[in-house]
């Protein structure tokens, strides 16, 4: 086992190396079977993978459970990571069969896909740690320099929002840090380093044990659509169109909901 | 490989070059890869922006500030580790080991944990002297030391051992103090290892990004070293990040080829 771990590792750097800079030439040879089931009762089977923006974590693998679930044989698989990142990923030839963005201008990124359809909203909050130790009452507080705020960097979603809630009402931030990704804006909370942070309000309600939302009015100057759709690359169409299906069904707009997500 | 070369004097074995050549080449395309992506077009535009020199200023600034850091405290511990004669040392050792083994983001929020504002020492630092490393280029100087060290206490641990104890004797019988010996006569007998293990605790400290971003966060000026900059702009425009990568691969190439040629042939 660990001898043909290591040869499969040696085989990859002698590749690397034989293959020097040339171009990706992605592996996804498009199977001709399993595309004549498309009439009725289609019978689903096989794997796919879904790749997933990071907020999507908690929903998603719970969506995914349902999903296998409901159709035995059938397993999904996730890549949770920044919708940037992930779309990266897919153009440079990353096996995946659906792409679920944190933002339609990722989405906008992947080239060969279907119709994107946007199947949730998520709404910005002010998250703070548990108490609100440094009294936080709204927006104007991120421009007290004395005070420790942490916001996500403009690269990212997150921050992107914050910087469009900032701009039209007219607050200067005065941040501490620009975060990485919304994950790490809310830890900074969680542990109490930071004072407050302007994080989406799934991210609140998935570590209300720690932090506390705060809710405030702009925050709806930057509401944040999600939207979903099928890879053409897709070794297995069928089942990623079923898997977005789940999605978009009833059981998945409840999954969620639950988590604090907006209908779009 | 068939053909096993009866080496004669200066030819390399076959059997060893072929694997050689293949792992330099190995460690050398991901540099073409960036080389070849790079936009040359527009590089001096984008180099001369002012954030590029602010990162990169910043990351100097803090890679050579741990190191510095790293040789006051590590050296004493391999000293320590190497001729301590301590009860459990090869248990100490893994623990200094540590850092290298711990993801680097895990060794951040470690350090949160002790160093932040909450945390357990550093909720003192806070109430007694206000001082809170997060957030702070100090901060950034203390997670690149923590996740560099252990580079420079193994390799000066491994000198130490190497080193032939006879010399320190004869300083002692000559009536040298152990502090008197250690500084002329141990120090400069591994100074060899203590500058592979400087250039190698340089180089961990200049790329670090983990541990950084985790403990110290990122603000322009303040946090935002090469490697998170090079992340950040990965998120947006590949351009930049592969120019940055370039400048900070350029950059500390230069120094550590030039240092250690210098250091080296200034020892012998």
């Amino acid at each position: 086992m660990f001898r043909r771990t290591a040869l499969a590792a040696l085989a990859a750097v002698a590749a690397l190396t034989l293959a020097g800079c040339g171009d990706d030439t992605p592996a996804a040879s498009s199977s001709p079977s399993s595309s004549s089931s498309s009439s009725s009762t289609p019978a689903l089977s096989g794997n796919i993978s879904v790749f997933a923006a990071a907020s999507l974590t908690g929903t998603f693998t719970q969506l995914g459970k349902g999903f296998e679930a409901a159709n035995p044989g059938t397993k999904v698989t996730f890549n949770f990571a920044g919708s940037s990142a992930l779309a990266q990923q897919i153009n440079q030839g990353a096996p995946a069969d659906v792409f679920a963005s944190a933002a339609p201008k990722n989405m906008d990124q992947v080239t060969d896909k279907g119709t994107p359809t946007n199947f949730v909203k998520n709404t910005l909050e002010i998250a703070v740690p548990k108490g609100n130790p440094a009294k936080i009452t709204g927006l104007k507080d991120f421009a007290d320099k004395n005070k420790k705020i942490v916001l996500c960097a403009v690269q990212v979603p997150c921050g992107a929002a914050a910087d469009k809630v900032f701009k039209a009402t007219g607050i200067t931030a005065q941040p501490d840090s620009l975060e990485q990704d919304v994950k790490a804006a809310l830890t900074k909370v969680s542990l109490g380093e930071a004072d407050a942070a302007l994080v989406y309000k799934t991210d609140v309600l998935s570590a209300k044990d720690k932090v506390e939302g705060i809710q405030f009015p702009e925050a709806s100057k930057a509401v944040n659509e999600y939207p979903i759709a099928t890879l053409t690359k897709s070794k297995n169409p069928d089942l990623a169109k079923a898997f977005v299906d789940y999605v978009l069904s009833d059981k998945g707009k409840a999954v969620l909901s639950a988590a604090g997500f907006d209908a779009p | 490989m068939s053909r096993r070369g009866r080496s004669t004097s200066g030819r390399l074995p076959l059997v060893l070059l072929l694997p050689a050549l293949l792992g330099l080449a190995f460690l050398l395309v991901p540099l073409i890869g960036l080389l070849a992506k790079a936009p040359w077009s527009t590089l001096p535009g984008r180099l001369f922006s002012a954030d590029v020199w602010q990162a990169l200023r910043l990351s100097l600034v803090c890679a050579t500030s741990a190191t510095v850091l790293c040789l006051l405290l590590g050296v004493p511990l391999a000293w320590l580790l190497a001729r301590g004669g301590l009860p459990g040392r090869s248990l100490i050792r893994a623990f200094v080991t540590v850092p290298l083994v711990l993801p680097p983001v895990v060794g951040g929020v470690a350090l949160l944990l002790v160093l932040g504002r909450r945390g357990l020492v550093g909720e003192h630092l806070d109430a007694w002297f206000g001082i809170s490393l997060p957030f702070t280029t100090a901060g950034v100087i203390v997670a690149e030391a923590f996740v560099a060290m252990p580079f420079l206490v193994i390799s000066v641990e491994g000198a130490l051992r190497a080193a032939d104890p006879r010399y320190e004797e004869a300083a002692a019988t000559l009536g040298a103090g152990r502090w008197l010996t250690f500084r002329r006569v141990t120090l400069p007998s591994i100074a060899p290892g203590v500058v592979a293990g400087t250039v190698l605790c340089w180089a961990r400290a200049l790329g670090e990004f983990g541990a950084t971003i985790t403990f110290a966060g990122n603000f322009p000026g303040r946090t935002t070293t090469m490697p998170l900059a090079v992340y950040l702009a990965l998120e947006t425009d590949p351009d930049v990040a592969v120019v940055l990568s370039l400048v900070l691969l350029l950059v500390s190439v230069v120094v550590l080829a030039s240092l250690r040629e210098r250091w080296i042939s200034g020892l012998r």
